[in-house]
């Protein structure tokens, strides 16, 4: 909501700039979006008096003008403008000007004609094209006839006012006022306020007799009419436009315009009906009737239901209650009787009306977050008052009231001691009972007892702690001391498991992935791919695209998505790793479980080509090579084994290992099935994803440590023929089975399967080392568990030692 | 001639052919010729017998003598021609110290984990647990428990991606609140944590919003804790993340489960606080929102407002990013371009 710097100043005096106070209202009171001066920018925009007019020689529709603007001689003026007249006060930018978005206005010539500057529309010095009145929307504005040319034309528009612009949070409704704006005001600046009593004359006859309301209190806890007759409708005086404009709002015809004002000082949304358009002399407010239906002001047809609150006469409804009026019963020229409406609407219904008709209004706004109850009638009445000074209106004797429902005012006990131990302050009782006494609250004391009785309008208060909220604002948060939480001891340190992930991100991005975050929220596709056990899928309600409207069952699919958005900017080399969390859900429950999971890609090269290194793409091994480290770093207590798995349908059917802890499936690790890469865009890509819950779970060694051996170590090699299905796995596991006490370890150096192997054949060669711990080791020894070996891998194996 | 004056004589004739010796081979001949058994050293001191037993001593010391400087001047000839070897090698081993190293596999820390790390990290050191939630949340601990029953109308300033009416994707860390005070047992000490996390908001991505982003809220929760705590811990946090020279301010807001509510501002790392473009001239900069937990939170978690209360805080890793690095589009965070990722390297 914008407000007025001037209209504020009329009330609090007040020796600040606006940028002051506004930055004041920001830390005090409400956060502010923008302080606005509309003259800011413009220069040298006169008023100009149309002294003769006549049509231009080669055009249909410009004029030539002489426009007095103050100075010796007019200027020739060459205009466009539909609505341009002898006699009439115009805006002009004289040569040399600058006007709306920073647009300078030269001399210049139209069809061959001298045109010394240009009149202007609103909109071209600024106006939101929203706010324009109607029969100027199209044309030129024509400023009041006592207007003096050549004079700034700022001032008779209102464009040297400060408009500053409130973003008022949910629970000031307060705030959504001229007269909530100055309470607080005169709180923050700790100064007396007086606020208009409006003051009716009744005129007219008793309204009793000419309307009578049915009111439901339920809906509308406060429902009130007057009736104002023989009004004359007739555009408002400029300082009314100028209130309304500055706020926003269109200046339509006076009797409008008054609701509108009314609206913004003081915060009662209003609405004014023809009367006469009324059938019968009844008004009802109650749910509407499945099959109702009402056009609103602004042409919109609803259908309605039971849920909307509406205002009915005799036959059908006539607005939607606390959103917008209908279109029969809109002012309109022609009207003579009004009947102003002021109420207030149970909140949640008007909130739920404004979502399902899609309908925000300033009225449903204010509606939804309350408006002052107390204050219903003074609003009315301030409103009948205009009615009379503004449109002549006869305001009929008496307020018809359907319904008076105030709330009792709230009534907080609140302790000098409870406020100092929550705000951390040492405040003195009389420093407190002051602010809330300068905020309207009455306060009451017994020893540092307080009692504090807070005013209807302020419906946000209900407990000590908003209590405490006034006070810490208005005393200001610079002031409070700045400590650090005392008191007993806690321990702060991660948990295990929140460690482990620690050393996991660390470990991989060691070997050389960089962390990836991706999107949990994905495609129906793609979450159910590389899946690692069975699970329903879980999808949003309301998704906002297709591309995010399932919840991820795995992680490679983001990193994927990731290695195409490289690959699409001709980044090749990317290797990556995400570790978080994949939703299975199970059958008949609608929350899904999440499981931490850790999840790598790598496309193109991992150890990028150098001077002096050939560029390696990278392969299952690298890969492999990578897992197997993070694994060891991770400690896991038992054996890590790898075993070939075709059937992940995403996964290259020859080149896929499941990874096995202990015989326990952990994930998988492998290249990408080239159709997969294929839909997603992206080169041959290896991959792995791990159940990292598990490798949480799992128990883990502990460093020890071992003696290192003084007795040298014997080496022997060993190279042999097997058939092609013999794994690596196999080999190793013999030789360790069978190689004796002081076999050390194997270590496979070299795999062969060209032209000189035999075909079914691989050829494959080992390094054995054997140590004895205590002694030196003799020859002899290592030769017999050597030979044992040999034998066992030619029996067992069919292994042809070479 | 005397033994002695041959001695003298074999010296410097010595000294001459090891100084004439060009390689190591020479050297070796000379000593070998000079010193060996049949060399005329050796051939010298034979001759000693002949000698008066008086003379025999200090002719023999003085051949002594003469034989371990011929030994001295040999080894240093030796080293010499040794390290004019060496340096010739060395000379030649010149390599072009400008080439680039050989490149490295190295992975990054994603600059949002690196951001909440350095948060956990200081809490951590001021006695607070991290603790983690489930991202798919119950409407009652996201909201109800927040003291945002079903028809409240802050609920619009978050949109939310349900799953079912009663099920929902967490916008916010804040359930973590609920969630935890629920279980916590205060005869073992205060409450003192930080949550951090995904959350995810029904909003189309653009440069300043994303459907998915990270929070990490903070709770403290005791018998004695003040706005003013809150303040000094946040005041740490600005500190810790932006600068010793960044000030911290609060201005009121409006949060359910907060009462007093505030948001923080920083100074603008911009200008410094004298106004700019990015802080619309304010000086300051919006980071956070935070405030005392509000009594109905407590009390729906089974914990009496009237014993014990405290401060929350939830802040954006991603703002703070965005803030810190200047980086204009929340989406870089999540598309994972690699050129992106690998500008966060800084450790020293």
């Amino acid at each position: 909501m914008k407000i007025s710097y001037n209209w504020i100043k009329e009330y609090l005096d007040l020796n600040v700039k606006p940028a002051d106070l506004a930055e004041k209202i920001e830390r005090t009171s409400v956060e502010v979006d923008d302080v606005v001066k509309p003259s800011d920018g413009l220069k040298k925009i006169v008023v100009g008096h149309v002294l003769a007019i006549e049509a231009h020689p080669d055009s249909d529709h410009l004029h030539i003008c002489q426009v007095d603007v103050g100075e010796d001689e007019p200027l020739q003026i060459v205009c466009g403008a539909p609505n341009i007249a002898k006699g009439q006060m115009v805006i002009v930018a004289l040569p040399g000007s600058r006007i709306a978005d920073n647009v300078k206005i030269k001399k210049s010539k139209m069809r061959g004609i001298p045109s010394a500057g240009m009149i202007c529309a609103l909109q071209e010095i600024g106006f939101s094209d929203d706010v324009v009145p109607k029969d100027y929307v199209d044309g030129i504005y024509v400023l009041p006839a006592d207007a003096t040319p050549g004079d700034d034309v700022y001032d008779y528009l209102g464009m040297n006012d400060s408009l500053i612009d409130l973003d008022v949070t949910p629970n000031r409704g307060d705030m959504l006022s001229l007269n909530g704006t100055l309470r607080d005001l005169a709180a923050i600046y700790d100064q007396p306020v007086t606020l208009d009593q409006p003051e009716v004359k009744e005129t007219g006859a008793a309204i009793a007799d000419q309307l009578a309301i049915h009111a439901n209190a339920d809906l509308a806890p406060q429902y009130r009419m007057r009736l104002v007759k023989q009004v004359k409708i007739a555009p408002s005086p400029m300082w009314l436009q100028i209130r309304l404009w500055n706020a926003d709002y269109r200046p339509i015809n006076n009797v409008v315009d008054i609701t509108n004002y009314i609206m913004l000082k003081y915060g009662q949304p209003l609405h004014a009906f023809d009367y006469d358009k009324f059938a019968g002399q009844d008004v009802y407010v109650r749910n509407a009737k499945a099959g109702e239906k009402l056009t609103t002001l602004d042409e919109g047809e609803h259908d309605l239901d039971e849920h909307d609150i509406v205002i009915a006469d005799d036959q059908a409804p006539i607005a939607l209650a606390g959103v917008m009026g209908g279109l029969t019963t809109s002012i309109t020229d022609e009207t003579t009787t009004v009947a102003i409406e002021a109420a207030v609407f149970e909140h949640d219904h008007i909130r739920k009306a404004a979502q399902r008709h899609n309908l925000h209004t300033d009225a449903s706004q204010r509606f939804e977050r309350g408006v002052n109850r107390a204050g219903v009638q003074d609003a009315l009445d301030a409103a009948a008052e205009l009615m009379t000074n503004l449109a002549d209106g006869a305001v009929q004797a008496g307020t018809v009231i359907g319904s008076d429902n105030v709330p009792k005012p709230t009534v907080i006990p609140l302790s000098l001691a409870h406020v100092n131990a929550v705000l951390g302050t040492d405040l003195e009782l009389a420093k407190v009972v002051h602010i809330l006494e300068s905020l309207g609250f009455t306060v009451t004391t017994a020893g540092e007892d307080m009692t504090v009785t807070v005013p209807i309008r302020r419906n946000d208060i209900h407990i000590p702690a908003d209590l405490l909220e006034e006070i810490a604002r208005i005393y200001g948060y610079d002031d409070l001391p700045t400590t650090l939480p005392t008191g007993r001891m806690t321990m702060g340190t991660l948990t295990s498991a929140q460690k482990l992930m620690r050393s996991t991100r660390h470990s991989l991005e060691g070997l050389g992935l960089n962390q990836a975050i991706s999107y949990a929220l994905t495609t129906t596709d793609k979450a159910k791919m590389f899946m690692m056990q069975p699970s329903e899928e879980t999808k949003l309600a309301w998704p906002m695209s297709v591309d995010h409207a399932v919840l991820r069952m795995n992680v490679i699919t983001g990193l994927l998505d990731d290695i195409a958005y490289n690959t699409a900017r001709k980044v090749k080399d990317v290797a990556l790793y995400e570790q978080g969390r994949v939703f299975y859900r199970e059958a008949g429950n609608d929350r899904p479980s999440e499981e931490e999971h850790i999840a790598g890609a790598v496309t193109g090269t991992l150890m990028p080509a150098g001077w002096n290194q050939p560029a390696q793409d990278v392969d299952f091994y690298q890969v492999k090579g990578i897992v197997a480290a993070y694994l060891k770093d991770m400690a896991i207590n038992g054996d890590v084994t790898y075993e070939a798995n075709a059937d992940i349908p995403e996964m290259h059917p020859g080149r896929t290992a499941d990874i096995l802890v202990h015989g326990h499936r952990i994930g998988f690790m492998g290249q990408v099935h080239p159709t997969i890469a294929k839909k997603f865009k992206i080169g041959a890509t290896y991959v792995f994803e791990l159940n990292l819950q598990a490798i949480i779970d799992m128990p883990k060694q502990e460093n020890q440590y071992d003696v290192i051996s003084r007795y040298p170590a014997i080496t022997r090699d060993i190279a042999m023929l097997v058939p092609d299905e013999i794994s690596n796995d196999q080999i190793v596991a013999l030789i360790e089975k069978r190689g004796g006490a002081f076999l050390q370890s194997v270590k496979l150096f070299d795999v062969y399967d060209g032209v000189k192997v035999p075909k079914g054949k691989k050829s494959l060669a080992y390094t054995l080392t054997y140590q004895d711990k205590h002694e030196t080791l003799v020859d002899d020894a290592v030769t017999q568990a050597f030979e044992k070996v040999e034998k066992r891998l030619q029996d067992d194996l069919g292994a042809e030692i070479r | 001639m005397s033994l002695k004056d041959k001695l003298d004589e074999l010296h410097q004739r010595g000294l001459a052919e090891i100084k004439k010796s060009t390689d190591l081979k020479d050297v070796n001949q000379v000593r070998v010729s000079l010193l060996g058994k049949k060399g005329p050293i050796t051939e010298v001191l034979r001759g000693m017998r002949d000698l008066d037993a008086e003379e025999r001593p200090k002719v023999g010391a003085f051949a002594n003598e003469i034989r371990d400087d011929l030994t001295a001047a040999l080894t240093k000839r030796r080293e010499e021609l040794e390290n004019a070897v060496l340096n010739a090698r060395l000379a030649n081993e010149k390599i072009d110290v400008t080439l680039p190293g050989t490149p490295v596999a190295k992975g990054e820390p994603h600059v949002i984990q690196q951001i909440i790390d350095q948060i956990e990290d200081l809490f951590l050191g001021m006695g607070y647990q991290v603790l983690s939630g489930p991202e798919v949340e119950e409407d009652k601990y996201n909201f109800e428990m927040m003291n945002l029953p079903k028809n409240h109308p802050a609920r619009d300033m978050q949109d939310t991606f349900y799953i079912t009416k009663e099920i929902l994707m967490r916008t916010q860390t804040s359930p973590m609140q609920a969630r935890t005070l629920e279980t916590h047992d205060f005869s073992q000490g205060p409450l003192k944590m930080i949550s951090p996390g995904v959350v995810y908001r029904r909003d189309t991505d653009d440069p300043t919003h994303s459907h998915q982003f990270h929070q990490v809220e903070g709770l403290v929760i005791d018998k004695h804790i003040t706005m003013a705590d809150l303040k000094g811990t946040l005041q740490v946090l600005a500190h810790e993340l932006f600068g010793d020279k960044f000030d911290v301010r609060l201005r009121p807001s409006y949060f359910p489960f907060t009462e007093p509510s505030v948001e923080a501002d920083i100074t603008c790392f911009n200008c410094g606080g004298k106004g700019c473009k990015v802080c619309k001239n304010t000086g300051w900069i919006e980071v956070l929102g935070a405030g005392m937990v509000h009594p109905n939170v407590l009390k729906m978690a089974g914990v009496d407002p009237d014993v014990y209360g405290g401060f929350a805080f939830g802040v954006g890793p991603d703002r703070f990013a965005m803030l810190k690095y200047g980086v204009d589009d929340i989406r870089n965070f999540y598309l994972n371009d690699v050129r992106f990722l690998t500008q966060f390297t800084k450790k020293g």
